[in-house]
């Protein structure tokens, strides 16, 4: 009956390559996560409705199409619109150092380019997870 | 937002928001003390909600069903909540909770409310908070909640003691399983569905239903056979037929308040159980005393009966006094 951290994985937009979300995905779960994948091909507004449905802790954005600079900052004002403001944003796929600071400045969480440790992402979720949502360790 | 408070659970839950009603489910989920104050000053709004399980074995189609299923009550004007099951990985904990990937046409219609869970360990199907999530949909004011979940038919958690309806899909290929009358999933069915009927056997697989079927008449009723292809959606308008024929087929002749004692009683009962289990029989206390009764047994004296009754005289007054339930 112990709680599990709950975590969606989205792909926002016309991006089809979901290796990589998927290998995360399994990663979360050896880790003792609950995961909501999403599925190719959603909008923003689909992602975020599917986040409050699931009341997940986290929400992450797989996208290695370049659109992230679009895709994140709209994700995150879905969210603060829906009440959503200690549910962690997180995600991965292609995005440069600069855009990973500037979405850093919008309220973004860490962000994971490719070849990140598997373990360095289950250890941030571990511990920023908590610390948001202040939920007791 | 500051983390509401459960009266400004209740009121949004009764509202139908969707932020509330999704926090609501998580604290029921996680068994937390809010969670029964909740469910307490919800019970007024619950019992409404037509409850139907979909069951079946492993590639039967059972999400893509239940999201054709949905469009098709959708368009009748019904409103739902589905909370799809998936089991949780008992070396890690852990789950990928892959039915909602499935039921993405319908789950974009905002009166219709869908929430993966896992399974945590519970045998049967289904978690052992999944009827009091079933409760906070209904309570929101969903017309019919959905439970979605592989079938297993062999514990108190089986989708059956918790639906009002129980559709098993099965595929043309489950042909072995129903010849072995496989216990539990066969006999709880009130409708049986063939789902990818338009592969080879679908026809024999009818037959067999329609066969079997006959051992599983209640209250006058036959279940059904329905075939259907989830994909496709051929039989989805038929399926649907049959389950609002069923809701107000339940609600004539008390039939509906039969299903919900039965319902009340297992979910008494495994209250009460699980509340055995972990507060009284993990006490430490009681755990030394059954040692010990073990101990006293190999040391050559009594027979296991004889120190089953010392240990129990010894606990038993302490069983009254413990404190079980939430």
């Amino acid at each position: 009956m112990s709680r599990r951290l709950k975590i969606l994985l989205a792909k926002a937009g016309l991006d089809g390559h979901d290796r990589g979300v998927k290998v995360v995905a399994r990663a979360l779960r050896d880790a003792g996560m609950e995961v909501v994948y999403t599925g190719l091909h959603q909008t923003p507004e689909q992602i975020v409705n599917a986040a409050v449905q699931e009341d997940v802790d986290a929400v992450c954005l797989s996208i290695l199409s370049g659109a992230h600079m679009t895709l994140f900052p709209r994700v995150k004002e879905l969210m603060d619109q829906a009440g959503m403001d200690d549910v962690l944003l997180s995600g991965g796929g292609i995005i440069p150092d600069d855009d990973m600071a500037e979405l850093s400045n919008l309220g973004v969480g860490r962000l994971f380019g490719p070849g990140s440790s598997l373990e360095l992402i289950v250890d941030y979720f571990n511990e920023e997870i908590p610390r948001r949502r202040s939920l007791s360790a | 937002m500051p983390r509401p408070t459960v009266a400004q659970l209740v009121e949004g839950v009764r509202r139908g928001d969707r932020l509330c009603v999704g926090r609501a489910l998580t604290l029921v989920e996680n068994s937390e003390p809010a969670a029964w104050e909740l469910l307490r000053e919800l019970s007024p709004d619950i019992g409404d909600a037509l409850r139907v399980g979909i069951t079946g074995p492993p590639g039967a189609g059972k999400s893509t069903l239940a999201d054709a299923l949905t469009r098709e009550l959708r368009a009748r004007g019904k409103s739902l909540g589905v909370i799809a099951v998936d089991p949780s990985s008992p070396f890690s904990g852990g789950a990928l909770l892959g039915d909602r990937v499935r039921m993405l046409k319908s789950t974009e219609d905002p009166e219709v409310f869908m929430r993966s869970m896992a399974s945590r360990g519970a045998l049967g199907g289904l978690a052992r908070t999944t009827q009091e999530a079933a409760d906070v949909l209904d309570a929101a004011g969903k017309d019919i909640v959905i439970l979605e979940t592989v079938g297993v038919g062999q514990s108190e958690l089986t989708i059956a003691s918790a639906c009002d309806l129980t559709v098993v899909v099965l595929v043309p290929e489950s042909g072995g399983m129903v010849q072995a009358m496989k216990a539990g999933l066969m006999e709880i069915a009130d409708l049986f569905v063939v789902n990818k009927s338009d592969r080879p056997g679908a026809d024999e697989m009818k037959l067999q239903l329609i066969d079997a079927s006959r051992y599983l008449i209640w209250e006058g009723r036959r279940p059904p056979v329905v075939m259907t292809s989830g994909l496709k959606g051929d039989g989805v308008a038929e399926l649907a037929d049959e389950v609002l024929a069923y809701g107000n087929w339940l609600q004539e002749g008390g039939r509906k308040e039969k299903k919900r004692r039965d319902q009340a009683r297992t979910r008494i009962r495994e209250l009460v159980r699980s509340g055995l289990e972990e507060r009284f029989w993990a006490r430490e206390d009681i755990r030394r005393a059954l040692d010990h009764a073990a101990g006293a047994h190999l040391e050559g004296g009594a027979s296991i009966v004889e120190q089953a009754r010392k240990f129990w005289d010894s606990v038993r007054g302490e069983l009254g006094r413990s404190e079980i339930l939430p």
